[in-house]
C-alpha cells in the first residue's frame, strides 16, 4: 500500500480511539472539578465531590450490593466454570457439542431476551423477583466466558501431569487439587475477574430481574441521571474505572510477580 | 515387583483395533521392551498395563492377579513419560515426595527417601529447585527417581529417551539400565529405536500394527528374526527372493538367483514352515566385500556412505540392490568398482514371505 493510504489509515484509527476513549477521559477530569456543575469549564482541583459520594448513603449502598452480586457471581460462575470445562475437555460423553453450545449461548442471545425469557420462566414458577435471581441471571450471562477462558487453558495442561498423580496414588479428586487446579490457577483467576467485571458493568439485564427498590451502581447512576447530571456521577464513574480496569491490572501485574518468583 | 501378563488383550478405539489380542509375559525382575514403529500399539499396551485405558477384551494379571477392574491409583506402578511430566508448580523435592504421601510414610522417612532416590539418579541437592530450572536429562532423572521411589510393582517408561539429543540418550540409556538392574523392578519399556531396544533389553517384543511379530532376546531377535517385518526393523537386512530346494536334518537349502545354493541352519528358519517359497535375510554387516578375482559373487560398488571406521556400501548384483556393511581396512572400495561379494550361510536366516508363519 502506499504511503497515503496508511497515513490515512493511521488517522482514521488514531481518530475512531480518540471518539472512543474521549468521554472516558472527560469523566476522569470531571470528577475532579470543582465546579457545581457536572461539566466544563474546570474551576479547580477538588475532591469534594468524592467525598460526597461517600456521604450519599443511596450509592454506597449501591455499591455493596453491586460488589457482593459481583463477587458471589464470580464465585457462582468461576466453579461452574471450572467444572464445566473439565468435564469438557477431560471426559468423553454424548451430547458435549450440544452443551458446549448451551453453555456458550448466552453470548449469542441478546440479553433483553435472555432477561425476559428469565423472567417468564420465574413468572412461570411463581418465583418473585429477588437477589437470587439477579445472582443467578448475571452467573448465567457471565459463565460462557469463564468456560472460554478456563477451557484454552484446560486444553494447553497435557495429561501426563494428571496421570503421573493418578500413577503415583493420587485419586481423581486429589489429583484434581494438587494438580489440575494449581495449574488452571492464572485462567480460574482470570475468568473469576471477568465474571467480577461483567457483573459489576451490567445495566440492561439488571434493569429487568432487580427487585424494586434494590439498586446496582449502573442502575443507580441511570436513575440519577434521569434527574440531572451531577457532578457526583462523574466521580462515582471514576470509582468504577478504577475497580473495573484496575482489577485486572493489579491481578495481572500480580500474576507475573508470583509466576517470576516460582516457576 | 511382579510379573505381568496379558490374557488375549485386544483394544479398539472406535473402529481403529490398536492392539489385536496379545499375549505376552512380562518375568518378574526383567526388562522387556516393546518395539515398532509408530502407531502399532506400544504406548497402547502399556497404558493399558497402567490402567490409563481399559482392554476392550482380555484380562491382564498383575502378580497373579487380575487387575482390569483396580483403577490407576490403586496399581502401584510407576510411570515415565517422554515429556518427564514433572509437576511444574511443586519443587523436585516435592515432586518426588508425591507418591509417598499416599503410602502412610512418615515425614522424617519421606526426607531420607527423597534424598535416597536422588543419590540413585546421581542428582543429589536439587530438592528446592523447581523443575523447569533443571535440563531436560536432569528431568528426567527426577520423573525416574519419583516413579522409583514409591518402590513399585512395576516401572512403565513410554520413550522415556526420546525427548533426549543423542549424546546424552545413550548415557542415560547405560544408567536407566544399570538403575533398574540395581533395583530388580519388573520393567516395561516403549520404544521405537532398535539400538535402544537391543541395548538394554532381557527381551523384546516387536510389534506390528497392533500385533505382536515377534518376541525373544535381542539376540534371537536380531539373528534369527520371525518375518520380513522384523529383519528389516532391526538393522540394515538383505531379503532375497528364495526357492526351498532341499531340506535335511540339520539344514534347508535355499536357492537365490545371487548366490545360488545356500544351507541356511534349521534354528535360523524356525518360522519357515513347509513353503517352498522363502526370503533369505542376509545381514548387511555378514556380506563381506573382496577385492575383483577372490572368492565369491561378481558385484558392482554404486555407492558409498563413509562412516569413519565403517563403510556402507550400496551394491547390485545382476538386478538386485544390495547393502553390506563392512569395517574398513586400509582404503574402501569406491563407486563403481567391481567386488567379490562372499557371505557365511550360518548367518543366514530362512524367513516366511510375507507376514509371520
Ligand atoms: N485415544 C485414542 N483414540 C483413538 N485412537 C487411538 C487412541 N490412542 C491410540 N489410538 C490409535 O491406536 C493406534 C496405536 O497407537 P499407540 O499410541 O499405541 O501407538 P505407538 O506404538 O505408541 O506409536 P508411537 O511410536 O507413535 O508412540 C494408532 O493407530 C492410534 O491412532
Ligand atoms: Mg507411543
Amino acid at each position: 500500500m502506499s504511503s497515503r493510504v496508511w497515513r490515512l489509515l493511521k488517522t482514521y484509527t488514531v481518530l475512531v480511539y480518540g471518539f472512543m476513549f474521549a468521554p472516558i477521559v472527560v469523566v476522569l477530569i470531571l470528577a475532579f472539578n470543582n465546579s457545581q456543575f457536572g461539566g466544563f469549564p474546570i474551576e479547580g482541583f477538588s475532591l469534594r465531590w468524592f467525598y460526597e459520594l461517600a456521604e450519599n448513603e443511596a450509592i454506597i449502598r449501591a455499591l455493596r450490593t453491586s460488589v457482593t452480586l459481583g463477587m458471589l457471581t464470580a464465585l457462582i460462575a468461576t466453579t461452574l466454570g471450572v467444572l464445566a470445562s473439565m468435564a469438557l475437555v477431560r471426559y468423553q460423553f454424548r451430547g458435549k457439542q450440544w452443551i458446549t453450545t448451551f453453555l456458550i449461548s448466552p453470548v449469542l442471545v441478546p440479553e433483553t431476551v435472555l432477561a425476559v425469557g428469565l423472567l417468564i420462566f420465574l413468572r412461570w414458577l411463581h418465583m418473585p423477583r429477588s437477589f437470587g435471581l439477579l445472582l443467578i441471571g448475571h452467573s448465567i450471562i457471565a459463565l460462557p466466558f469463564v468456560v472460554l477462558v478456563v477451557q484454552a487453558r484446560l486444553i494447553g495442561i497435557r495429561r501426563d501431569y494428571e496421570e503421573a498423580a493418578r500413577s503415583l496414588g493420587a485419586s481423581p479428586v486429589q489429583t484434581f487439587f494438587q494438580i489440575t487446579l494449581p495449574l488452571l490457577m492464572p485462567a480460574v483467576f482470570a475468568g473469576a475477574l471477568f465474571a467480577f467485571t461483567i457483573s459489576f458493568d451490567n445495566i440492561t439485564a439488571t434493569i429487568f430481574w432487580r427487585p424494586s427498590g434494590m439498586e446496582t451502581v449502573p442502575t443507580q447512576i441511570f436513575g440519577m441521571l434521569r434527574n440531572s447530571v451531577s457532578p457526583e456521577i462523574n466521580a462515582l464513574g471514576f470509582v468504577m474505572i478504577c475497580i473495573t480496569v484496575g482489577l485486572p491490572l493489579l491481578a495481572g501485574g500480580l500474576a507475573r510477580y508470583f509466576s517470576r518468583r516460582k516457576v | 515387583m511382579a510379573r505381568v501378563e496379558l490374557k488375549s488383550v485386544r483394544k479398539q478405539f472406535g473402529p481403529v483395533v490398536a492392539v489385536h489380542g496379545a499375549d505376552v509375559v512380562f518375568e518378574e525382575g526383567s526388562f522387556t521392551t516393546l518395539l515398532g514403529p509408530s502407531g502399532c500399539g506400544k504406548t497402547t499396551i502399556l497404558r493399558m498395563v497402567s490402567g490409563l485405558e481399559k482392554p476392550t477384551s482380555g484380562d491382564i494379571e498383575i502378580g497373579g492377579n487380575r487387575i482390569n477392574d483396580v483403577p490407576i491409583h490403586k496399581r502401584n506402578l510407576g510411570l515415565v513419560f517422554q515429556n518427564y511430566a514433572l509437576f511444574p508448580h511443586r519443587t523436585i523435592g516435592e515432586n518426588i515426595a508425591f507418591g509417598l504421601k499416599y503410602r502412610d510414610v512418615p515425614k522424617s522417612e519421606m526426607a531420607r527417601k527423597v534424598t535416597e532416590a536422588l543419590d540413585i539418579v546421581r542428582l543429589p541437592g536439587v530438592e528446592d529447585r523447581y523443575p523447569s530450572q533443571l535440563s531436560g536429562g536432569q528431568q528426567q532423572r527426577i520423573a525416574l527417581a519419583r516413579a522409583i521411589v514409591i518402590e513399585p510393582d512395576v516401572l512403565l517408561l513410554d520413550e522415556p529417551l526420546s525427548a533426549l539429543d543423542a549424546n546424552l540418550r545413550e548415557e542415560m540409556r547405560v544408567e536407566l539400565k544399570t538403575i533398574q538392574d540395581r533395583i530388580g523392578v519388573t520393567s516395561i519399556f516403549v520404544t521405537h529405536d532398535q539400538s535402544e531396544a537391543l541395548a538394554m533389553s532381557d527381551k523384546i517384543i516387536v510389534m506390528s500394527a497392533g500385533r505382536i511379530e515377534q518376541v525373544g532376546t535381542p539376540e534371537e531377535v536380531y539373528n534369527t528374526p520371525a518375518s520380513e517385518f522384523v529383519a528389516g526393523f532391526l538393522g540394515a537386512a538383505n531379503l532375497l527372493q528364495a526357492r526351498v530346494i532341499n531340506r535335511d536334518a540339520t539344514h534347508v537349502v535355499l536357492e537365490t538367483a545371487e548366490f545360488g545354493q545356500t544351507p541356511v541352519p534349521l534354528s535360523h528358519a524356525a518360522t519357515l514352515g513347509q513353503s517352498n517359497d522363502a526370503k533369505l535375510m542376509v545381514r548387511a554387516e555378514k556380506l563381506t566385500l573382496g577385492p575383483k578375482g577372490s572368492d565369491g559373487v561378481a558385484a558392482k560398488v554404486e555407492a558409498v556412505d563413509y562412516q569413519g571406521q565403517l563403510a556402507r556400501y550400496f551394491l547390485r548384483v545382476g538386478d538386485t540392490q544390495l547393502q553390506a556393511m563392512n569395517m574398513i581396512d586400509g582404503a574402501p572400495f569406491g563407486a563403481g568398482e567391481t567386488v567379490a561379494l562372499s557371505m557365511n550361510p550360518d548367518a543366514c536366516a530362512a524367513l516366511p514371505v510375507g507376514g509371520p508363519a
